[in-house]
């Protein structure tokens, strides 16, 4: 077996690919934050909750109603956007005018709301998922068995970031939805109703996260921490990339999975908090994150 | 306008926040039980708050008294914290002039929790957490560790394993005491039986994604996987196992596993798994008839746990009748000289050390096919003897026998 540093050359193309896979889900996560932070300006700590909600409403779509995995990939995100919008309307829109910390500790507290009462209705242990028939099923690469369902992963992430990067940036509702937040009274001087398209820009932000919820919902167990879990290293991936830039999330989230993947082989002890340390390092050099642009 | 709304904002985040029961009084004419478990996190569903009301069944089938002094139950979630745990039984112990303490899972927690007994010389009775460290290098006058440890579970599963033609191993542990302690006790077992350890890796509890720990396991050639974690984090390693095709290639030892694992992973996940446990219940008559209870409230059956909860505060409680006295150097004099018989354990008796010496069960999980009814799910394969199982006292590095 051929050895890289020291290590068999197949365990470490397993964790890399592995770290791809991890990778594809902090994409998708960080690309819903820096949507909101970068166009709405919020720090949007509800994200892990509703990344939750949207594997949970999955489980329920397929526990209580028989609809499969298929149709829960389009439903559930529009639900949690619906959520979402709701949310933006009824409580975040108050808070516009604020210090953006304010609408941290909006977040933060409904985070700990929507935990807590999934928590007591389902337990900790978890509802398990099984991965659609479609999708069961691996392919023996030689150097490890990937699981289809993994590689799946992978390319609906990568779909999904790559369609919201075209929208934003190369469409005109992109262009439109830009303009209306670095400047919404002139927008809405040209007749655009902002505060609709705002609320939209957080559903689909949020929609994302739920997205994310239900492509994990086979592989991680449908628990109410699974978002917690996940959330501040999606965080710390946003800060890195640079808080407002698309690009830059897809391109860190994807990067950092596979940094995280190379640590594991090399130092395992380490893989939780390589992310931390990377950050610090861009902060200390370049501020405004990797891509972003400074203000 | 804005400080209501940041009043609102912050009120919802404190309804978010979980709440322990907190007891009301402080009177020395009652009888207090503490319980200070994992009641939100990974071994939520094991012990928990099913476990609390356990222990509520003990004291309602005790009358809810003795001798005119009530029997109260002060519960907590020690979120598999030991400073949490630590903090909340030194609080109970000085304030609420507490009784007995009962330990729920987190071996970490329990170690921690055995040395504020020890401290205020009231009895501390784990049930939950199974580090073998609490009856050896860790072990008071005041730790009855009550219903199973992790030596057992090492005797029992790993050379059931091994005698099957498991013979090389590697582990996937759960990165803290528990873990820690069955893994070493596991290597142990596992090369006096004649087998090989080829390593382990180490998670952090509550990891989620066991995917590239356990390409490790993998890369490593071993025969048998070893999974020294319980709960939440057993679940989701036997869960990517499969997803991985590691069943393919490695055959898979619970070396901790409980029925409700059992259930949330399904039949078709965990047949054939051996398991080591103290008690199930469809063992007796009088196992059911005490399982039916706690299903009608519950709507599951009992993990061994929850059935140790109920025995342990029963044991007590019956001590305390017996003497007259709550007295905590009285009431371990007590335990350790009495044996216990109940529907959980059979002829059980402390020893020196700590240790409630009771036979374990090896049991094996029933195929799909055989399961004939709800939660109808292990084989007994055979009875383990107490001694053989923990044992002999000469063994134990505790300094107290």
């Amino acid at each position: 077996m051929t050895q890289l540093f020291g290590v068999p050359i197949q365990a470490l193309l397993g964790q890399l690919l592995l770290g791809l896979v991890n990778g594809s889900f902090y994409a998708v996560l960080s690309l819903g934050l820096a949507v909101i932070f970068g166009l709405l300006n919020i720090i949007n700590f509800t994200h892990g909750a509703l990344y939750m909600l949207g594997a949970f409403i999955a489980w329920m779509g397929l526990q209580y109603l028989g609809l499969n995995y298929w149709i829960m990939l389009f439903v559930a995100p529009v639900i949690v956007g619906l959520f979402g919008i709701v949310l933006e309307r009824l409580l975040l829109r108050r808070l516009y005018k604020l210090d953006p910390l304010y609408g941290l500790l909006l977040t933060f507290g409904l985070t700990l709301l929507i935990e807590g009462l999934f928590r007591s209705f389902y337990g900790v242990s978890g509802q398990p998922y099984s991965t659609p028939a479609l999708l069961r099923g691996g392919v023996n690469l030689g150097f490890m068995f990937l699981p289809i369902y993994r590689a799946w992963v992978v390319v609906a992430s990568i779909l999904a970031c790559l369609l919201t990067w075209f929208i934003i940036e190369k469409t005109r509702l992109g262009a439109l939805l830009r303009a209306g937040t670095e400047n919404p009274k002139l927008v809405e001087a040209f007749g655009v109703n902002v505060p609709l398209m705002i609320s939209l820009t957080f559903g689909f932000g949020v929609g994302l996260a739920g997205f994310a919820g239900v492509l994990a919902a086979p592989i991680l167990q449908v628990s109410p921490l699974m978002g917690s879990n996940l959330i501040i290293v999606v965080f710390a991936v946003v800060v890195i990339g640079g808080m407002g830039s698309i690009l830059g999330s897809i391109v860190t989230g994807l990067g950092l999975g596979i940094i995280e993947g190379f640590t594991k082989v090399f130092w395992p002890e380490a893989s939780s908090t390589v992310v931390f340390i990377i950050m610090v390092i861009v902060l200390l050099t370049r501020p405004a994150g990797l891509f972003g642009k400074e203000s | 306008m804005k400080l209501r709304t940041l009043s609102v904002a912050l009120a919802a985040a404190g309804l978010g926040f979980g709440l322990s029961a907190q007891a009301a009084g402080i009177s020395d004419d009652v009888i207090r039980i503490g319980f200070i478990a994992d009641m939100s996190g990974v071994y939520a569903d094991i012990d928990g708050n099913a476990g609390a009301d356990a222990i509520r069944m003990a004291i309602a089938d005790m009358g809810g008294e003795i001798n005119g002094k009530k029997i109260e139950l002060l519960t907590a979630d020690h979120q598999n914290k030991a400073d949490i745990a630590s903090a909340r039984a030194r609080e109970w112990f000085d304030q609420q002039h507490l009784d007995m303490l009962i330990g729920g899972t987190n071996s970490a927690t329990a170690l921690a929790m055995a040395a504020v007994a020890a401290e205020k010389k009231k009895p501390f009775m784990v049930v939950g957490a199974g580090s073998s460290a609490l009856t050896n290098a860790q072990c008071t006058p005041y730790t009855v560790h009550y219903a199973y440890n992790t030596v057992a579970l090492a005797n029992g599963t790993g050379s059931a394993v091994v005698r099957e033609g498991g013979k090389s191993w590697f582990y996937l542990t759960a990165d803290y005491a528990f873990g820690h302690s069955l893994e070493q006790d596991t290597m142990k077992v596992v090369e006096k039986s004649g087998g090989k350890n080829l390593g382990a890796v180490r998670a952090p509890l509550a990891t989620t994604d066991f995917s590239s720990f356990l390409l490790q396991a993998q890369s490593s050639g071993a025969e048998v996987l070893g999974l020294a974690n319980a709960g939440g984090d057993f679940i989701n390693s036997v869960k990517a196992a499969k997803e991985f095709g590691i069943t393919n290639t490695m055959k898979l030892a619970g070396l901790l596993v409980f029925i409700n694992d059992v259930h949330a992973l399904g039949l078709e996940n965990t047949t054939g798994l051996y398991l080591t446990t103290a008690w199930y219940w469809n063992q007796d008559d009088a196992s059911r008839a005490w399982s039916k209870r706690f299903f009608e409230k519950h709507d599951r059956a009992p993990s061994f746990l929850q059935a140790g909860d109920y025995s342990a505060a029963k044991t007590y409680l019956e001590a305390v009748k017996a003497i007259g006295t709550d007295d905590g150097d009285a009431i371990m004099k007590q335990l350790k000289s009495v044996t216990v018989n109940d529907m959980f354990i059979k002829n059980g008796h402390i020893r020196k050390d700590g240790l409630m010496m009771h036979d374990m069960y090896l049991a094996q999980v029933k195929k799909p096919d055989q399961s004939k009814a709800a939660w109808d799910y292990y084989n007994i394969v055979r009875t383990l003897p107490a001694e053989s199982v923990f044992g002999a006292e000469s063994t134990s590095t505790c300094a107290l026998k």
